[in-house]
């Protein structure tokens, strides 16, 4: 296989998105989650478990936008792991000074 | 002519297979998330070691940030609209969704710039607090990183009027697409760390 069309098979892959109609479906289930963050904000019977919960939610909204807006879902998975390996580190940079200065 | 060989005609073969500009564009986003991850950790660090106030419960306003987190995560799928206009040839269809785009994200800046102000005059301020610092450094990098975007917004949407933003030229707006994306989802961190976990 030569080069040129090696680099159309990849941009043939990497363009192969959803439609309109999956954005919007995207588009609510986000909105969805934004307002049952906020409702588990408000109902005080969710304070003991709120932290776990919302970090939940809110890693279920980041992965969305990152898989199917960003296209990660769809694209080369050199992409993904270019972005994973900062997401990663960063993680890791805030483990590490929250145990540093003994929040756990 | 299909996308992809539109795209292809505009850039050399390499050897992923893979446009580099998107490559290196992937590899800027993976160095935004450890800046923004330094910024968080900060943050964090310093959560509720204020001797004197104001206090995020003091002074936090949940409704409001959320109406804000809301009109950027729309702002997402306005992006991402241009985005499949664009890719389609559509070119009323990018103008329109670039420009939705690039006004959301100023009712998010405009909104930031309500919240801080009201945050200023009821005593937070960047030398105040251990609180006032770290979250004036943390959101006010993030409110820059959107006004950049904006900006590059508005510049693809003057390339659109003027015609100069064929079906060709995709993979401009996905890029510019990939950094609002991100700026997205680094509002989703802060407004679940900052604003929900006090």
């Amino acid at each position: 296989m030569d080069a040129p069309h090696a680099t159309d098979t990849a941009h043939a892959v990497e363009h192969a998105h959803p439609g309109a109609r999956e954005y919007i479906v995207i588009a609510i289930i986000l909105t969805v989650i934004t307002a049952v963050e906020v409702a588990v904000f408000y109902i005080p019977a969710m304070k003991p478990m709120m932290v776990p919960v919302l970090l939940t939610l809110s890693a279920v909204k980041f992965s969305m936008v990152a898989l199917f807006y960003m296209h990660l879902k769809f694209d080369n998975r050199l992409f993904t792991w270019l972005f994973v390996i900062g997401i990663v580190l960063a993680t890791f940079v805030i483990l590490a000074l929250l145990k540093l200065f003994g929040h756990w | 002519m299909t996308v992809a060989a539109a795209t292809a005609e505009l850039h050399p073969p390499t050897s992923t297979g893979l446009n580099s500009r998107k490559m290196l564009f992937w590899a800027f986003l993976g160095s935004e998330c450890m800046f923004f991850g330094s910024l968080i950790a900060t943050y964090l660090v310093y959560r509720g070691r204020d001797q004197v106030g104001p206090h995020p419960h003091d002074i936090l306003n949940i409704p409001f940030t959320s109406v804000s987190a809301f009109v950027l995560l729309m702002s997402s799928l306005t992006m991402v609209l241009a985005l499949a206009a664009v890719q389609r040839g559509n070119a009323r269809g990018t103008k329109i969704w670039l420009a939705a785009t690039a006004l959301l994200g100023m009712t998010f800046i405009a909104g930031q710039c309500f919240e801080f102000t009201h945050f200023y005059y009821d005593g937070l301020k960047l030398q105040g607090n251990l609180f006032g610092a770290t979250f004036f450094v943390l959101t006010g990098f993030h409110g820059t990183h959107v006004t950049v975007g904006v900006i590059w917004l508005w510049s693809l949407w003057t390339m659109a009027m003027k015609g100069k933003l064929p079906q060709a030229r995709a993979l401009d707006v996905e890029i510019a697409g990939l950094y609002w994306h991100f700026v997205d989802v680094v509002w989703v961190a802060i407004f679940t760390l900052v604003y929900l976990i006090q």
